[in-house]
């Protein structure tokens, strides 16, 4: 694994291995020293070409951590307001020997190109693009999820994947990149994923993904999912009209008070409620349910530094970037299956 | 002018059978207990992977010497990984977990455990690792076999064995917690290799 562009063709050793690291990560958030000194003298390149809160601070917390140095590149008040093109800020900081770049882009595939194009050296994580992905988004929802799974099911999460897990997608799922990760890493993972949406809100050749399609939030409900995730109404990219009023949309596919009552009626006491934010509330989430005890949200963003400790520390620690499941490096003694280096 | 092969396929054989581990672990737990006068303070932790049973281990003997001691309450695992200074040198590894007892380690006697001392440089690791988790009075390292070619100035406190060994050899330490030779788990110290 040199880079990790999306979660659709991660494998699920891989995921595993990622989520397993990350639970790692997360004791050391917890102590009161929170740095690893794993990747001192490497250079992270924030590279965001879109707004982000939650995702820029989280990717350059977990790179502090690990004692990287971290470079934030925003194209507001860059030279690609002067219209640079990605191939030339690509090598100019190829220049700069970046280690990695973590890049958030409009357009879809721009992770991809940079990764492929031969431009850059360095390992490229996607911090989502466009439509396409979101992989470390829908990897710390995994963590989450698989926390929880864990917890209900009376077991440590380390190793332990999703299997028979209902998880119900909720919402804007044309425009959420999070949504599309979501449904390839957490099939991988071995749960049963739901998409429900407005139609105008479901993409073209949603019948061929691995997972179920409704209309009607409160039927797949009914259904007794173990984890509703809710997703952004994503009006800046909203070019047309989805739906009569957002009005219309909070009343049929808002997590409303309601439908938070209606999950204690139907006693899904373990049921939670995620939101990968930022959160309209009163729209697709409301307050109560928000902040409910149900409620992730806060867990998510916690989780998502050590997520991407996890991914920055698999991708960037070793010397090279070989899949160490490969062959050619079995041979190395000091990753002999029987014994650890007797160093 | 021939070259000798090296004795690639050269058979493994045991250095220290199970009853040789076993009598190793009860004399190292008695000079625990001796160098500390006592079992006050004391706290095991094993380095993954083969450290952490080799402490469990110890902790039960003496557990057996002195029976106020619960065992389980002064062990822990120290996972050392990302501390180590050949990090971008090999593939990357994922980390292990990092378990220390309930009392912490802060004013503790903590006795580093590994199977094998070689360069030392897991002992730097673990000594950095052990810096960010707190402050021991104390730090001692037990270690059931040392092969010598240190790179580091480091030395064990408590040895089980000393092996003379050539570089070119791997010494391999099997127990049965994490094991198994052909299905059955095995509690042995062998040589592969070298020349």
């Amino acid at each position: 694994m040199k880079h990790l562009l999306s979660t659709h063709d991660l494998a699920l050793h891989d995921a595993l291995r990622l989520l397993d690291t990350a639970e790692e990560m997360a004791a050391v958030g917890e102590r009161e020293i929170k740095k690893l000194p794993a990747l001192r003298g490497r250079t992270v390149v924030n590279l965001f070409y879109e707004d982000s809160t939650r995702t820029r601070i989280s990717f350059e917390a977990a790179a502090k951590r690990l004692s990287a140095d971290v470079i934030n590149f925003a194209a507001k008040g860059s030279s690609v307001s002067k219209g640079e093109s990605l191939k030339d800020t690509a090598q100019t900081l190829e220049a700069m020997s970046a280690d990695a770049v973590v890049i958030r882009h409009p357009a879809s595939g721009a992770p991809a190109r940079l990764a492929a194009s031969g431009w850059i050296d360095a390992a490229v994580l996607n911090a989502g693009d466009g439509t396409h992905e979101h992989p470390t988004q829908a990897l710390l929802d995994a963590f989450t999820l698989r926390r929880h799974w864990a917890k209900v099911a009376g077991t440590g999460s380390p190793g332990s994947d999703l299997t028979g897990m209902r998880v119900l997608i909720v919402g804007d799922i044309l425009h959420s990149r999070v949504a599309r990760s979501n449904v390839w890493l957490l099939k991988t993972l071995g749960a049963e994923v739901t998409l429900v949406g407005p139609p105008t809100l479901l993409p073209v050749g949603v019948d061929t993904w691995p997972c179920t399609v409704r209309y009607n939030l409160d039927e797949a409900l009914a259904d007794r999912p173990d984890a509703v995730m809710m997703l952004r109404l994503q009006a800046e990219r909203m070019n047309a009209a989805f739906f009569p009023s957002t009005r219309e949309y909070s009343r049929r596919w808002g997590f409303d008070d309601a439908r938070l009552a209606a999950l204690d009626t139907l006693g899904l006491g373990d049921t939670v409620i995620m939101h990968p934010g930022p959160m309209n509330r009163g729209l697709e989430i409301s307050a109560a349910a928000a902040d409910s005890v149900r409620s992730t949200v806060l867990a998510q963003v916690r989780n998502g530094v050590s997520v991407r400790m996890a991914a920055l520390y698999l991708l960037l620690a070793g010397g090279t970037h070989d899949d160490p499941a490969a062959p050619a490096v079995r041979e190395n003694p000091a990753l002999s299956p029987t014994k650890e280096p007797a160093v | 002018m021939t070259v000798p092969a090296p004795h690639a396929g050269a058979a493994p054989r045991v250095v220290l059978a199970e009853a040789d581990i076993d009598r190793a672990l009860t004399r190292i737990a008695h000079e625990i207990l001796e160098a500390n006068k006592g079992s006050s303070d004391l706290v095991l932790l094993g380095i993954p992977r083969r450290g952490f049973p080799l402490a469990q281990r110890l902790a039960r003997r003496i557990g057996a010497v002195d029976p106020s001691i619960d065992p389980r309450a002064i062990t822990g695992q120290l996972d050392v990984t990302m501390y180590r200074d050949d990090l971008q040198r090999n593939p990357t590894r994922p980390p292990r977990a990092t378990q220390l007892p309930p009392t912490g380690i802060d004013e503790k006697v903590v006795v580093l455990v590994d199977d094998v001392l070689y360069s030392g440089r897991t002992i730097r690791a673990a000594l950095d690792a052990l810096a960010d988790l707190g402050r021991p009075r104390i730090v001692r390292l037990a270690v059931l076999v040392d092969r010598g070619h240190r790179e580091l100035p480091i030395r064990a406190d408590h040895v089980g064995k000393n092996l003379p060994t050539s570089s070119a050899e791997r010494v391999r330490v099997h127990l049965e917690e994490i094991d198994t030779v052909a299905g059955r788990p095995v509690n042995e110290v062998v040589i592969e290799g070298g020349a």
